[in-house]
């Protein structure tokens, strides 16, 4: 595969797209946000420092997912009254995009669905269900969240977020989907919970004492 | 330069930190560093914001005198399920229930790559709990969680009383939750319900010995009190087996029936009827029947004997005799019949019928000999004497049935009744106990 290679416009170090599709990344030295346009990468904003976390996952994390090889090419990271979580972005082997979402240790994987009709944020309760891919969805938690920082690449631009609203579904066999508010046309991701000893993962990060 | 691995945004630190306490200075230490969302200062018993450098007070509370301290310090380290896990976090609940409280305690198990997961100790009783990925449906008095059906226990309304060390979410003392529980021994579900969510776990019923060799805890667990919703009762397990057992061995038991009474010839050796007129003279009552044939295997032989006594008796003196060996069993066999009115309505007593077996009876040429007695009352009397061979013995069976039977009703029972304990504390109890148990 070969992987695109630019110069950061704000430092000019070296940006290297891990996925051909990536959208957005952030230069790791200078941490401007970068968005890819058709000639060179757009300087849109700057990352603070994301505070420190608790995730064992990290930039380049390798993993196994249904027979599938994937890395963790970037993540997005939200805040809610009650913590945080990330939503690192993953490239399967097979050139798809994944969100593998770490809430304190509790990981999931979903895809981005092209499902149309989807409920307003206005619209979803604690309770509702619905049916996606013929599978039947429980709605369980509405989350006002901040978007916190980014890192990485991302399939899409995402920089300038302040409060997002996302509504987390589950299912009766572990099946996880998640309506995600932050733009006028809600996104919906679907997926499933997972096992972190089953991702067999590797490159993770280290915690001194563990 | 390489494609590269950039370097990292987070770099590890170290995962115990040591902090001050903004309000009183007192030593802090943060064990699951960006796990935790609050920790607790334990000398002035402030909630602060973990996640805050300055540690910012959250909340202030009063902490009993006495207060329990936890029975796993925080800090300890132990295997549960083949993972590492170290106590961060302690809190104590309750519920009132009629007036009466009761209290809980739960210890927030961290490990920096798995979920958390909780310990739950009530009067002993000791519970591994971890979050629900599959959600459970709820039914009428029931849940269903991942193809198995738990019944519901008990809904309360839980208080937060006293918290101590981090805990991954904002803990506040005084908080509620709406907890519904529902119970297949040895696992428990809850389902908690705050404003805007409701969080399901499961837990599976833990020996508080296996907790202390877990956590390598000095010392003994305290003794278990009663019986806990989800605890697995120690007979209900043998309660099938031994039914299926008991099952099982009465089939047994009547095909083995069904055998020996194929097998009986029950066939009638000697049959005759006598009639005593009044008047007879007694002397001359003794006499000996005709010689009848037992055959087949040396086995059991029934002499029944059927009167027409009504509100009298007759007495025979029997003697089975072997007119080849001269061997005799004597016997003697009673049969009375009486019956009337009383202030209760009518009565009866006896029969006008009797039967004896005879067992180990060989195989010969054989006479009765028989000597009637009369009730003087009523001395006209007929009666039949019948002689059958080999008739199946139900009796031994009937002990057997019973000697099974007995047991497995002795085991059914204590399990009955550790379910009914079981119950008591709960929203639908079997029977309604008052305040005083004992």
């Amino acid at each position: 595969m070969t992987q695109p290679v630019s110069n950061c416009p704000n430092c000019g170090a070296k940006i290297v797209f891990l996925w051909s599709s990536s959208v957005q990344t952030v230069c790791q030295y200078c941490k401007s946000i970068l968005v890819r346009t058709d000639v060179d990468l757009k300087k849109v904003g700057q990352v603070a420092d994301l505070p420190p976390d608790s995730s064992p996952i990290q930039l380049n994390t390798e993993g196994i997912y249904r027979n599938k090889a994937f890395v963790v090419i970037g993540r997005i990271l939200y805040e809610y009254d009650q913590g945080g979580w990330n939503e690192w972005h993953i490239t399967m082997n097979d050139g798809a995009s994944a969100w593998l979402s770490d809430a304190q240790n509790e990981f999931a994987i979903s895809f981005a669905s092209n499902t149309t009709g989807l409920p307003t944020a206005s619209q979803v309760k604690v309770g509702q269900q619905y049916s996606w891919n013929n599978q039947r969805y429980t709605l369980t938690v509405i989350t006002p969240a901040h978007y916190r920082g980014v890192e990485g690449e991302l399939p899409f631009q995402y920089w300038d977020k302040t409060d997002v609203t996302f509504a987390d579904l589950r299912s009766e066999t572990g099946k996880f989907a998640t309506l995600d508010f932050s733009d006028e046309q809600p996104a919906l991701y679907l997926g499933e919970f997972v096992e972190f000893d089953d991702l067999k993962l590797k490159n993770l990060r280290t915690f001194e004492g563990w | 330069m390489s494609t590269g691995t950039p370097p990292l945004s987070n770099p590890p630190k170290p995962q115990a930190k040591a902090l001050n306490c903004p309000q009183c200075g007192a030593a802090i230490t943060l064990r699951a560093l960006g796990h935790a969302e609050t920790v607790v200062c334990e000398s002035c018993h402030c909630i602060l914001d973990a996640k805050d450098p300055n540690l910012q007070l959250l909340q202030k509370f009063e902490a009993i005198t006495g207060e329990a301290p936890p029975l796993i310090p925080l800090g300890t380290r132990g295997k549960l399920r083949g993972t590492d896990y170290e106590v961060i976090g302690f809190q104590r609940r309750s519920i009132k229930v009629e007036g009466i409280s009761y209290r809980w305690h739960e210890y927030v198990l961290f490990n920096p790559y798995k979920a958390i997961r909780y310990l739950t100790e009530y009067n002993g009783h000791w519970n591994d709990i971890s979050i629900c990925k599959e959600l459970p449906v709820t039914e009428f008095a029931s849940a269903n969680y991942l193809g198995e059906v738990y019944k519901h226990f008990q809904s309360s309304d839980a208080t937060t009383d006293y918290v101590l060390g981090e805990f991954p979410w904002q803990v506040r003392v005084g908080e509620h939750a709406a907890v519904a529980e529902y119970v297949k021994p040895p696992r428990v579900l809850s389902a908690e319900k705050t404003a805007s969510e409701v969080t399901w776990s499961i837990g599976e019923y833990t020996y508080g010995a296996d907790i202390w060799k877990s956590f390598n805890l000095p010392g003994s667990p305290p003794e278990a009190v009663g019986v806990y919703e989800n605890q697995p009762s120690p007979v209900s397990e043998n309660v099938k087996g031994i039914w299926a057992a008991f099952l099982a061995f009465a089939i047994f038991l009547l095909v083995l029936m069904a055998g020996f009474d194929l097998i009986s010839n029950k066939g009638t050796a000697f049959e005759s009827r006598y009639r005593l007129n009044a008047g007879e003279p007694k002397g001359e009552a003794s006499f000996v029947t005709d010689v009848f044939n037992l055959e087949g295997r040396t086995s059991n032989v029934e002499v029944a004997t059927s009167a027409n006594v009504d509100n009298s008796w007759i007495y025979l003196n029997y003697a089975l005799i072997n007119q080849d060996t001269g061997q005799a069993w004597d016997f003697g066999r009673e049969v009375s019949y009486y019956h009337g009115y009383d202030s209760d309505g009518s009565w009866t007593e006896g029969s006008q019928k009797n039967t004896v077996v005879i067992p180990s009876v060989p195989a010969g040429h054989y006479y009765l000999r028989i000597e009637p007695e009369v009730d003087p009352n009523h001395p006209a009397v007929g009666y039949s004497v019948q002689v059958k061979r080999d008739v199946p013995v139900l009796g031994f069976f009937g002990i057997a049935f019973l000697a099974l039977l007995l047991p497995a009703i002795a085991i059914t029972w204590r399990s009955i009744n550790f379910e009914r304990m079981r119950w008591a504390e709960s929203d639908h109890p079997a029977i309604k106990i008052g305040n005083s148990e004992e």
